[in-house]
């Protein structure tokens, strides 16, 4: 499904702020494979995603969704492959805009865009079934700015978004972090639903090693732009936090530097 | 005569005007409000379809095509400017500095000299100061018909990713919107109506002048602002804004006209006008500045 050969992307190069955010990753992952990748502060995790998700040119390597090669294609391109889910509530939606009008933006992923309406009614039906499942009240609340929505209420609908045409891949970058606990454990449900509803293949950048732990079939520890570990099936389920902490002291000689990897 | 009545005589110009300085207001409202970009090519896209549709209409032009050719010319600076920004990475602001010290070169050679007058006997006009009554209606049309045009567009597929695009760049291009076509088309669009607003201009005052457009955007921006304090109290409808901003820069040309009839020297209009901007523009950033700092969870209906 998802292929990343020698990847390499390095920030600043030829500065004093030169910068090796990955160096040579490779990993492939199956149809439906669900990977929660952990590591810590700057290790390369959102790195990769954006890689993915073509944010920026990579600097070697290769990247193919599906056997098409994406390398060299812009963001906006990728998109009809990849539903994307923040860490930052406000980077998923269009605060200015009404919550129907961002899920018609979201239906018309990978679509021409022409001089038709942006919304029908017969849409605006769906999007309130699709609302209404959340289980969050969202669908009377449909020409509300999505602005005014509170950041649990909008990483719900900006994974609603991420889905309503269903992705090849799913990326989600720590977008439980910035939600209180139980807000968060609900965001975390949805993801789950949909993941395995659709049979989405995911990336689940996480702090927490708990929720790395419990939730998807695989997990990726990177560190210093390597992934260092690549657990998976009976092997991941038996894996404990203590146990992922002292392998990250033994492979990096130091310990854990992500501070919000113990608290969750 | 006094001044009062000056004053009032003066009245059907202003609004004659204002209704020109609303249809570039409208441009740069899509450009300001709509894309989030603040473009300066206005100063020299105004002048450009000055220039265009004065040297046509010299040449015997009918004066639709005159306007038609403005408003494309227009469109072109436009796509100048989202090129330097999309293509070169050059920054918003100095794109269209840029391309308006081009277009300062451009007009000259457009009408070989720094004025050119615009001469109702060869062509039937649209707009002139001597028939101030069928000038207004026609521009009213204008206003309205490029109101309706613009709310039928944003509310299309295309105009609502152009939306997305002036609102989140990174949801747009998440969402597969290529946000680099739709700035670059903001850009032209808004143009073409700040040109054409020129072209009724250059018509309505019977000269292009290189000095004309100097200081637009602040009219501009001005008229966004008054438009916006008048209607943002009765709907948030985009077609009531659109008119609130045309409405705007007639207000703005009515005040104008008050200030001359109270001979208060026109050349401070220019600093009180930048001034007003200038408070207007702050007056949200304090607010925010003061305002309570946010909770990470809003309450549930957090809308007022
Ligand atoms: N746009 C950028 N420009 C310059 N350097 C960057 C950029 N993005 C990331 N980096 C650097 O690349 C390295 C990897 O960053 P990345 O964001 O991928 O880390 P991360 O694993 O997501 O960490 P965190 O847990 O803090 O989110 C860091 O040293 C970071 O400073
Ligand atoms: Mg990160």
């Amino acid at each position: 499904m998802l292929k990343l050969e020698n990847v390499r992307k390095v920030f600043h190069p030829g500065t004093v702020n030169e910068k090796v955010a990955l160096d040579s990753v490779s990993v492939t992952l199956a149809d439906g494979d669900f990977v929660t990748v952990i590591g810590g502060n700057g290790a390369g995790k959102s790195t990769m995603l954006n890689a993915v998700a073509g944010v920026f040119p990579i600097d070697g390597g290769s990247i193919a969704i599906d056997g098409q090669d994406i390398t060299k294609l812009p963001e906006y391109k990728r998109a009809p492959l990849i539903g994307r889910v923040f860490q930052d509530p406000m980077m998923g939606t269009a605060a200015d805009m009404w919550l129907e009008e961002n899920m018609a933006l979201a239906l018309r992923r990978g679509k021409k865009r022409g001089l038709r309406w942006a919304l029908t009614s017969k849409e605006r039906k769906l999007f309130r079934e699709k609302l209404a499942e959340l289980g969050l009240g969202l669908e009377d609340r449909m020409t509300t700015k999505v602005g005014l929505l509170s950041g649990g209420q909008r990483q719900a609908v900006t994974l609603l978004m991420a889905t309503l045409i269903e992705p090849k891949m799913l990326l989600l970058d720590e977008h439980t972090a910035a939600l209180d606990p139980k807000t968060a454990a609900k965001v975390l449900e949805l993801s789950d639903r949909f993941i395995s509803q659709g049979h989405l293949t995911a990336l689940m950048v996480t702090h927490n090693m708990r929720d790395a732990i419990a939730h998807g079939n695989r997990l990726i520890m990177m560190n210093e732009g390597r992934i260092i570990l690549d657990v998976a099936g009976e092997e991941k389920k038996k894996l404990t936090v203590e146990a992922l902490l002292e392998f990250f002291q033994q492979a990096s000689g130091e310990a854990f530097a992500n501070d919000r990897a113990l608290l969750g | 005569m006094g001044i009062l009545q000056a004053i009032l005589v003066s009245m059907p110009g202003a609004v004659a005007q204002g209704l020109i300085w609303g249809i570039m207001a409208i441009g740069v409202y899509i450009t300001f409000k709509v894309l989030d970009f603040a473009d300066l090519t206005v100063d020299g896209s105004i002048c450009t379809g000055m220039a265009v549709c004065a040297m046509l209409i010299a040449a015997g032009w009918n004066v639709w095509l005159a306007m038609l050719a403005a408003l494309l010319a227009g469109m072109l600076t436009g796509l100048v400017t989202g090129l330097f920004h999309t293509l070169l990475g050059i920054p918003a602001i100095l794109s269209g500095i840029l391309t308006q010290l081009i277009l300062w070169s451009m007009n000259l050679v457009i009408m070989g000299k720094a004025n050119q007058p615009v001469n109702a006997m060869r062509v039937p006009l649209l707009v002139t100061r001597l028939h101030l009554t069928e000038s207004i209606l026609i521009l009213i049309a204008f206003n309205l018909v490029l109101i309706g045009v613009l709310y039928w567009f944003f509310g299309t597929e295309f105009g609502s990713a152009l939306r997305a695009t002036g609102c989140n760049k990174n949801m747009a291009r998440a969402q597969g919107i290529n946000t680099n076509l739709h700035t670059v088309f903001a850009l032209m669009l808004s143009n073409g109506s700040v040109a054409l607003s020129g072209a009724l201009l250059a018509q309505y005052q019977g000269s292009a002048d290189i000095n004309n457009g100097r200081g637009a955007i602040v009219i501009g921006l001005a008229a966004v602002i008054i438009g916006e304090a008048i209607v943002s109290k009765i709907s948030r409808n985009f077609i009531v804004r659109l008119l609130g901003v045309a409405l705007g820069a007639v207000i703005y040309y009515i005040v104008y006209q008050i200030v001359i009839g109270l001979r208060i020297p026109t050349d401070l209009l220019k600093m009180l006008s930048a001034i007003v901007v200038a408070i207007f523009l702050a007056v949200p950033y304090w607010k925010k500045k003061f305002a309570k700092p946010l909770r990470k969870e809003a309450p549930q209906n957090a809308e007022t």
